[in-house]
């Protein structure tokens, strides 16, 4: 019995000196901060953006929403159980799909605008071919073990979801079959985010860490922690090396790839409540943040400075989406309304 | 007093709201230390004097001062910490915000408090909802009446112990000195408004769905367990890192050069249709528009990849690479993406077409890959899946970026393309013609109709290749001019 413990002691005492040998590698490549790097770069003053569009029809808290890439239509997820697609140019409601289950957290439009998918304390990724006369279910992914917190087609053959039950999965939507099963969270799966160049994605979970993994080999590629609370949201800086998260610790984060660390904080004193979504500009340059004190909060991501406030919600920002094109930002709630500004 | 259910926690150790609690709290006690904290004055009821109450203009005050804020976002905060439960109004105890003006509020008791270990049980709002009920009849509000009696239904087992325990409070209490009762009631109250709030209020203790895994449960038992994390652990050390100077660069560039193209931070032109609800920003620039944007064509010298991410990039790359007899490259790349992409049903005829196309021997459109990605490739195509072509569509994106596209951005074709590039004006719409365009919304063209017509272009530009080099060598001939020195090994039928 002594023996085993000395034997995990010392393996224990291995790893803490194998982790201190990362941070030693990190710091040796650390020459350059972002403070350095962006102190020739000119402000971008105050961000003051009017609110366009308010699109009322859901009836409960909206929970997600996601633009299709032609960047008018957009897709949202409420608790009184229905999808609703919106043309967000006139504001109209295209299709409404009800839902199995109303308990939704997640939904996402395929690139094609062929399909959406949604999914929620049901465990199960439903997806629909809202192309037809009217919506049907395409397919019903049921493997995981927890809630679905979040999911991202590929194309229309594939598709990504992320969940309470600590993994990620990679779908084959036409044998509606696992492929590739990404397990090293050891805290509910709460967002991901897909690069640019769709070899890799991210993901953000409870136990604080944001992971890279590769989407052939199926394996985490890159750990990035200094998270003391929840990630709520993640998202891909534009270029694809950088990654930005938001937790509830009240902060958010961007991490540099290639470097392999945390670039820069985003955090105020006066901000106390949790991130729930963040999304970028095109350029990459503002960062819309949705809290839970119901305003999104626009940052500068060179300078680490608030920029902006987006007010007018009357309870949590619960999700928040810039279109491909970068006109504006829209953000949902759960006071039932979705907003766009510009 | 109660008894603590300990099977649901409700993740009290790992709940989504903690840290900002726990920050909360941090910021109530610093207004409550003596000298810095916010001002205190004595509460008048009737005959009683009640110590220790603040007003909400103080309370307002003191979060701009301490904050360096201004007065509407102070008075947010306040209203955060009264909406968690730390700070109680005493009048009004309903509404859970802070009113900058002379209204009172009191600090709650940390007992009270969201922080604490406890879960908010329904026994205790039982008893809470009994005792009001033993002082005075009626006095219960509707929703706690609803609640009440729901409670008494399904609660009806232990009815007798709620009852007692409400009727030992209610005597305990009458032996209460009046301020501490009275102090203590409005304590009370408070802690039910803000765990028990009226149905149709926003209530800060929402936090939504509960969390299924507790990380901290999960700690390495085993020395599998261990040998794991190393493995791991060393994988990421030997990882190659760029020093965050360059990479750092690389991000603050990609900003900048971005910026012109950002709605947000450059004027969008001729307009943002967002703003003036006219589409022809979008009209201009649709994905297989015959004449581009000075924008659009300025984004293709960014990046390789974004000249092929465009559909009209991709076009005018394609023109460039016929007149220079090195088609084959992109078309294999096209094809490449078609088969990662498209259906598994279709797979295996793909990549047959794109192996006696492109890769066979004396194929019309060989590509020029070296020896060992060919052999991988050929060695693949036998059991073709999605990622089969990876190595050598690497291969050849890397080949087209660092020749070709060098080649492409001075060429006759890009320049001419440039100098036909429309840069539109702006638009300068009065108020009236801003209502109009609001009037004339139309829904845009069916991304299944856009669909179409790419397909149906994909079509035929299929059936016009590939490039038949002899007919082009006799057209040449005919004309009197040389054959055009050769790029790639084209071989000959």
């Amino acid at each position: 019995m002594a023996a085993e413990k000395a034997e995990m002691d010392a393996l224990k005492k291995e790893c803490d000196g194998l982790r201190a040998q990362i941070e030693a590698a990190r710091k040796a490549v650390n020459d350059g901060s972002m403070s350095a790097a962006a102190s020739g770069v000119a402000s971008v003053g105050r961000v003051q953006l009017k609110l366009r569009k308010t699109l009322k029809g859901h009836l409960a808290k909206i929970y997600a929403m996601h633009w299709s890439a032609d960047s008018r239509q957009m897709v949202s997820a409420s608790q009184d159980g229905k999808l609703l697609i919106w043309d967000c140019f006139t504001g109209n409601k295209l299709v409404a799909v009800p839902l199995k289950s109303a308990w939704v957290m997640s939904v996402a439009f395929a690139p094609s605008g062929n399909l959406v998918a949604s999914g929620g304390l049901d465990n199960i990724c439903t997806v629909y071919n809202i192309k037809a006369a009217s919506p049907k279910t395409l397919r019903e992914l049921d493997a995981h073990t927890g809630y679905l917190s979040c999911c991202r087609f590929l194309s229309d053959t594939e598709i990504l979801t992320a969940s309470g039950d600590t993994t990620c999965c990679l779908w084959d939507l036409e044998t509606g079959k696992q492929k590739v099963i990404f397990t090293n969270h050891i805290g509910d799966c709460m967002s991901l985010a897909l690069s640019p160049d769709m070899n890799t994605f991210i993901s953000g979970a409870c136990d604080s860490l944001a992971k890279l993994w590769d989407l052939r080999e199926g394996a985490c590629k890159q750990t990035f922690s200094g998270h003391t609370s929840d990630i709520n949201a993640i998202s891909f800086f534009q270029s694809g090396n950088a990654i930005i998260t938001g937790s509830d610790d009240c902060q958010c984060k961007m991490y540099d790839l290639r470097s392999d660390q945390e670039v820069i904080c985003y955090q105020d004193a006066s901000l106390n409540a949790g991130v729930t979504s963040l999304a970028l500009s095109s350029s990459g340059r503002l960062i819309f943040a949705g809290y839970d004190d119901f305003n999104c909060h626009i940052w500068d991501s060179l300078k680490g400075e608030k920029v902006g406030v987006l007010s007018g919600h009357d309870n949590r920002v619960s999700c928040t989406g810039v279109p491909d094109d970068g006109m504006g930002v829209c953000t949902g709630s759960w006071d039932s309304f979705l907003k766009l500004w510009n | 007093m109660t008894i603590r259910n300990v099977l649901r926690d409700h993740g009290q150790r790992y709940r989504p709201r903690m840290a900002c609690l726990k920050k909360a709290e941090k910021v109530v006690l610093e207004m409550q230390d003596p000298t810095t904290g916010v001002k205190l004055q004595p509460q008048r009821l009737v005959i009683t004097t009640i110590p220790h109450a603040i007003t909400g203009e103080d309370i307002v005050v003191w979060l701009a001062d301490r904050f360096q804020i201004d007065a509407q976002e102070a008075r947010s905060f306040g209203s955060m910490l009264v909406a968690l439960g730390y700070i109680y109004p005493i009048q009004d105890h309903k509404r859970l915000v802070v009113k900058p003006d002379a209204s009172l509020y009191r600090f709650q008791t940390p007992y009270f408090w969201p922080t604490q270990q406890w879960p908010v049980e329904d026994t205790d709002y039982a008893i809470y909802l009994a005792k009001r009920n033993i002082r005075k009849k009626g006095i219960l509000e509707l929703h706690e009446q609803e609640q009440y009696n729901h409670l008494h239904k399904w609660m009806n087992h232990k009815w007798d112990f709620i009852v007692m325990q409400a009727k030992e409070q209610y005597r305990a209490a009458k032996e209460r000195k009046k301020p501490d009762r009275v102090v203590f009631d409005c304590q009370e109250r408070a802690y039910w408004v803000v765990h028990r709030p009226p149905p149709g209020t926003v209530s800060a203790m929402d936090y939504g769905l509960e969390r299924l895994i507790d990380p901290n449960a999960h700690e390495a038992k085993t020395p599998d367990d261990y040998e794991r994390i190393m493995i791991f652990t060393q994988q990421s050390i030997m990882r190659p890192r760029v020093k965050s100077s360059v990479s750092i660069g690389a991000l603050v560039k990609y900003c900048a050069t971005y910026k012109g193209h950002d709605p947000f931070l450059s004027k969008c032109l001729p307009s943002n249709p967002w703003l003036t609800d006219d589409v022809t920003y979008w009209a201009l620039n649709m994905p297989n528009v015959e004449i581009p944007t000075k924008m659009r064509v300025e984004r293709w010298t960014f990046s390789f990849g974004e000249l092929l991410s465009d559909p009209r990039g991709r076009d005018d790359f394609r023109l460039f690479l016929k007149k220079e007899f090195s088609g084959e490259n992109l078309a294999f790349w096209e094809g490449c993406e078609d088969l990662k992409w498209g259906t598994a049903a279709t797979m295996k005829e793909k990549a047959e077409q794109i192996y006696k196309t492109f890769l066979a021997r004396g194929a019309p459109r060989w590509i020029n890959i070296d020896g060992k990605t060919m052999e991988i490739t050929v060695k693949g195509l036998k059991h073709p899946h999605r990622y089969v072509l990876d190595a050598a569509q690497t291969h050849i994106y890397m080949l087209m970026k660092k020749d070709s596209y060098g080649r492409y951005l001075k060429s006759p074709v890009f320049k001419e393309t440039t100098k036909k590039a429309v840069c539109p004006e702006e638009h300068k719409f009065s108020d009236s013609q801003l209502e109009q365009n609001a009037r004339n919304r139309r829904p845009s063209l069916s991304p299944i109709i856009i669909r179409q017509q790419e397909q149906e272009q994909k079509a035929k530009m299929a059936a016009s290749a590939p490039v038949d080099i002899t007919q082009v060598m006799s057209k040449l001939s005919q004309q009197g001019k040389e054959a055009p020195p050769r790029r790639t090994s084209v071989k000959n039928d």
